[in-house]
């Protein structure tokens, strides 16, 4: 393929090489092409938070990330923060609290969440309400979310 | 905040607990299956080419471009498909597309499907409409009498009408000219919508063998599978239907919906599988949200505050189509009727075509404007006779095993123990009328169906549910039910039903996803009765293979079956001597003269309400009700404020997963304070200003208050296991628990919601121009 509709970047710790014309947006590209259909589509606007992704271990919203920008770096989807066997620690919490309902916005959650537990093990309540606020959920009204994620912050 | 923890009276070994849902570990890992995420082979993508038109003639459509372009499969209009349907059989106004009309800005007037997404957009920018503008209808004032060019044939005498319900119990002018206090309230409320995460997806397969395919993100997977059945001519048999998780609905995927059966109907044509995915605006465009709603609430209480008439009237805009709009407008009336004994009551709603997107079900359909009004007019009848907000409720309580003046049977109700619950942990005493210039605190009550009496499509002395159990000698127990988990949680409830009952764990039940050729009928997830209906139906089914399983145990443990009981995955007997014998043993024998045990088990409600005309609505096997404190605080300075917190006190009966009803309750007034505190569908005439989730805010994080949840109900007696619906009635009395809570900060009444700083700041002028003063200030 011409090496301009060539895109490598690393995926969940993995290198990929993918034809990847523009102006493909990095959603698309992981749910359409590269089948990664964790990582859901809300809105394609930048409004709702459910295509949340992790590019070099922060919160990005796929939807309006052109597949080209993530040329050479690191992509981290849902499927990515899950361990092979079981729960991860925030995965577990929100099973635990109650902090999924319809379940469509939880992944954006879960990524967001564990990207400010790596950055900030302990977070505050105000910390929690600031890190998800890119992030629309309709059916819990937050409060087992943030209880789920303090829960996995100790506080 | 979690509730208190299960109380030591709980009988049951799951139920009353907090039980995680079945399928939070595919939730939370994102390999929960919902519509789009599945994938067919050779699938083409279906896309609509919407009208932006608020209302025209459609004289000719030329489709022969689009067709020619290469990629293009089918190129569909309104006449292929013109068989009308609706959610009501009584009110069948849409068609698939648009035949001969086009009734919205958004309103699908030709479909396309195509290899790939830029061919399908670029056929439809091929076809040629010829249309001819007709008036536009976007006040239902304007449409209450004759009017030109009105929406629907169907519309009431040349006007724009839907449905009119005018309903009189009692003397309601001799009432009020006996009354000693009365109040009145014109409430204004704009229209607002379900702003679930999951836009609407469907994907239609026709297969060589005659069958057509439908997996879809639906509400109610029955109704779209009669629904696809009539438009498409084909019998229900060999439709098959299929639900994956769903992302949210809130009412807003209940209806069958039109790009459902476009979406079959271009699988037909094209002999290949097709998708539609909405974009967000097209689910903004598609609505069916909450109607914008103008009520006027007269009430006359008499000198020791017993309530004595309401006299109601209501102009619903409706927008394009009925949908439910018959219920809605009968529910905008009868759904004042409780939780208080009102003697008389008149009624008179309207719900008015217009051409906007279509109003539907919206959580706490039909109950929750007129809940605003009335709560607000008792705010002022106790204030103006001196009687506390909560003395005055608790006088004029509806009673156990009592009866409304319209009928509604009244069984089992906690309303009393949710009042005192909720004044006693919000201090109110001390509070109210007594926090400074600024703060407040509200009271606002209400109640809901707990299923509806009579489903939409009756057939006669058929269940409203069906649950199927298959245990076969792996021990699983597989659970088959046409019952809709949205996230509601009820798959986890089916599935504790079911090992409670057998006593087994949890991890040995598969609830199965809802398919219609093995899935027996329930109606799916709207008007909250899902715990009840379904609930009672699975309870049904356990117990019958509870009753194969203890006669088996009791060959084994060689005793009667009557002292035979269920424990822990086994059966035992107290003896003496005591003995058990583990699950596993006494299915196997069970099995040896059949094989594989199934059970079956339904739930159908019986007769309920009055014989007057409309005397169904509103009619329940059973209501929920609840009381709840808001504390607000005002900055006067700039009219903003914010909700601190709120008591919940709710009677569900017998919560039987705590963690689900707390999420109910927590998710409903995170949904309530969006109506109250900002959400509109901004129209200016008939166009939606607002078609986005930036533009349409739904609360932030920030803005959820403290909630502390008091569940004080007692058992139903006919809930199953004492349970009642815990899906909507906790939004209800969100809203006037706000309103009225801003009026004690502040002195200002609102009845024009939503209540947004600007109209908080011009009311404390008002009243500072007017002279009056409010504690203090």
């Amino acid at each position: 393929m011409p090496s301009r509709d060539r895109l490598r970047f690393r995926l969940n710790g993995q290198p990929v090489d993918v034809f990847c014309p523009d102006p493909r947006i990095l959603l698309d590209l992981l749910r359409e092409d590269l089948r990664l259909t964790g990582t859901k589509r809300g809105c394609d606007l930048g409004t709702c938070g459910c295509c949340t992704v992790l590019l070099d271990g922060r919160p990005a919203l796929s939807c309006l990330t052109l597949a080209r920008l993530v040329e050479s770096r690191e992509v981290t989807t849902i499927e990515g923060v899950t361990p092979p066997q079981g729960l991860s620690p925030v995965q577990r919490a929100f099973v635990e609290h109650g902090a999924t309902q319809c379940g469509f916005c939880t992944p954006g959650f879960v990524v967001t969440a564990t990207a400010l537990l790596r950055a900030n093990p302990h977070p505050s309540r105000e910390e929690i309400e600031r890190a998800i606020a890119g992030n629309l959920c309709r059916c819990t009204g937050y409060t087992k979310i943030i209880e789920a994620i303090a829960a996995v912050g100790g506080r | 905040m979690a509730s208190a923890p299960t109380p030591p009276t709980n009988p049951y070994r799951l139920l009353g607990g907090r039980i995680p849902y079945v399928e939070g570990p595919l939730k939370v890992t994102g390999r929960a299956e919902y519509t789009d995420d599945i994938q067919r082979p050779g699938l083409l993508v279906g896309r609509l080419l919407r009208s932006p038109w608020p209302h025209a003639r459609l004289r000719s459509i030329d489709v022969a471009a689009a067709r020619a372009l290469p990629g293009v499969y089918a190129v569909l209009t309104g006449d292929r498909y013109p068989i009308p349907f609706g959610v009501l059989p009584i009110t069948h106004d849409e068609t698939a597309i648009a035949v001969d009309a086009s009734r919205y800005i958004g309103d699908i007037i030709a479909a396309v499907a195509a290899r790939d997404e830029p061919t399908a957009e670029a056929a439809l920018a091929l076809i040629r409409v010829d249309a001819e503008p007709l008036a536009e209808h976007a006040d239902p004032r304007m449409g209450t009498s004759k009017v030109t060019d009105p929406i629907h044939a169907k519309g009431l005498a040349g006007t724009n009408i839907q449905k009119e319900v005018v309903q009189h119990f009692g003397d309601v002018d001799a009432a009020f000219a006996r009354a000693r206090f009365t109040a009145r309230v014109r409430g204004t409320f704009a229209g607002v919508t379900h702003a679930f995460t999951e836009p609407m997806a469907t994907i239609a397969e026709a297969t060589p063998d005659g069958r057509l395919t439908v997996w879809s993100a639906t509400q109610v997977p029955h109704y779209l599978h009669r629904t696809l059945s009539e438009v498409l001519g084909i019998p229900m048999h060999r439709i098959r239907v299929i639900k994956p998780e769903v992302g949210g609905g809130f009412g807003g995927k209940s209806d069958p919906l039109p790009h459902e059966i476009v979406c079959a109907a271009l699988a037909i044509e094209t002999g290949r599988p097709v998708k539609i995915l909405f974009d967000r605006e097209e689910v903004f465009y598609t609505n069916h949200g909450r109607h914008p709603t103008q009520n006027e609430v007269r009430v006359a209480a008499d000198a020791e505050g017993n309530l004595l008439a309401y006299d109601i009237e209501a102009l619903i805009d409706g927008g394009a189509w009925s949908s439910f709009g018959t219920v809605t407008t009968y529910y905008n009336g009868v759904l004042a009727m409780g939780p208080y004994r009102v003697p008389n009551f008149r009624y008179k709603g309207r719900r008015v075509y217009t051409t906007k997107p279509p109003s539907g079900a919206m959580r706490a359909h039909g109950g929750t404007n007129i809940r605003y009004s009335i709560e607000v007019a008792l705010d002022r009848i106790a204030e103006e006779s001196g009687i506390d907000p909560f003395d005055l409720r608790e006088r004029n309580a509806l009673a156990p095993n009592s009866t409304t003046v319209n009928r509604f049977e009244i069984t089992s109700t906690s309303f009393l123990e949710c009042l005192s619950a909720v004044r006693k942990a919000s201090d109110w005493d001390r509070k109210f009328r007594q926090l400074p210039y600024g703060r407040g605190i509200g009271l606002g009550c209400g109640f809901y169906i707990s299923g509806s009496n009579s489903p939409i499509h009756f057939t006669p002395k058929m269940p409203q549910s069906t649950v199927h159990l298959k245990v076969d000698m792996d021990g699983g127990i597989a659970v088959h039910s046409m019952q809709a988990d949205i996230g509601q949680g009820s798959n986890t409830l089916l599935a504790a039903i079911v090992a409670e009952v057998l006593g087994v764990d949890l991890e040995r039940v598969h609830v199965q996803r809802v398919d219609s050729d093995v899935s027996p009928v329930d109606l799916g997830s709207y008007s909250s009765r899902v715990t009840f209906m379904m609930g009672n139906a699975a309870r049904s089914a356990a117990e019958q293979l509870k009753g194969e399983l203890i006669t088996a145990a009791a060959g084994l443990l060689g005793t009667p079956p009557e002292e035979v009981m269920v424990g822990h995955e086994c059966f035992e007997t107290r003896g003496p001597p005591p003995a058990s014998v583990p699950f596993l043993e006494v299915l196997h024998r069970a099995m040896e003269a059949k094989g594989a045990l199934t059970a079956s088990g339904s739930y159908q409600t019986r007769p309920k309400g009055g014989t007057f005309k409309g005397a169904k609505a509103g009619t329940a096997p059973a209501y929920s009700f609840a009381a709840y404190v808001a504390e607000v605080s005002v900055d006067v300075e700039t009219g903003e404020y914010r909700v601190r917190k709120v008591w919940a006190g709710f009677d569900c009966g017998r919560p039987l997963n705590r963690l689900a009803v707390e999420g109910q309750i927590e998710g409903s007034i995170h949904m309530g304070l969006g109506q109250v505190m900002g959400e509109s569908m901004n129209y200016r005439g008939s166009r939606l200003f607002n078609p986005s989730l930036l533009e349409y805010k739904i609360p932030m994080p920030q803005q959820m208050p403290e909630v502390e949840i008091l569940l004080v109900g007692k058992d139903d007696p006919e809930g199953p296991f004492g349970a009642k619906e815990a899906g909507e009635g906790p939004l209800i009395a969100t809203l006037p628990a706000v309103g009225n809570a801003l009026y004690d900060a502040v002195g200002v009444r609102f009845t024009d919601l939503p209540i947004t700083p600007d109209k908080v700041l011009r009311g404390i002028d008002r009243r500072v121009a007017e002279r009056r003063a409010w504690k203090g200030a």
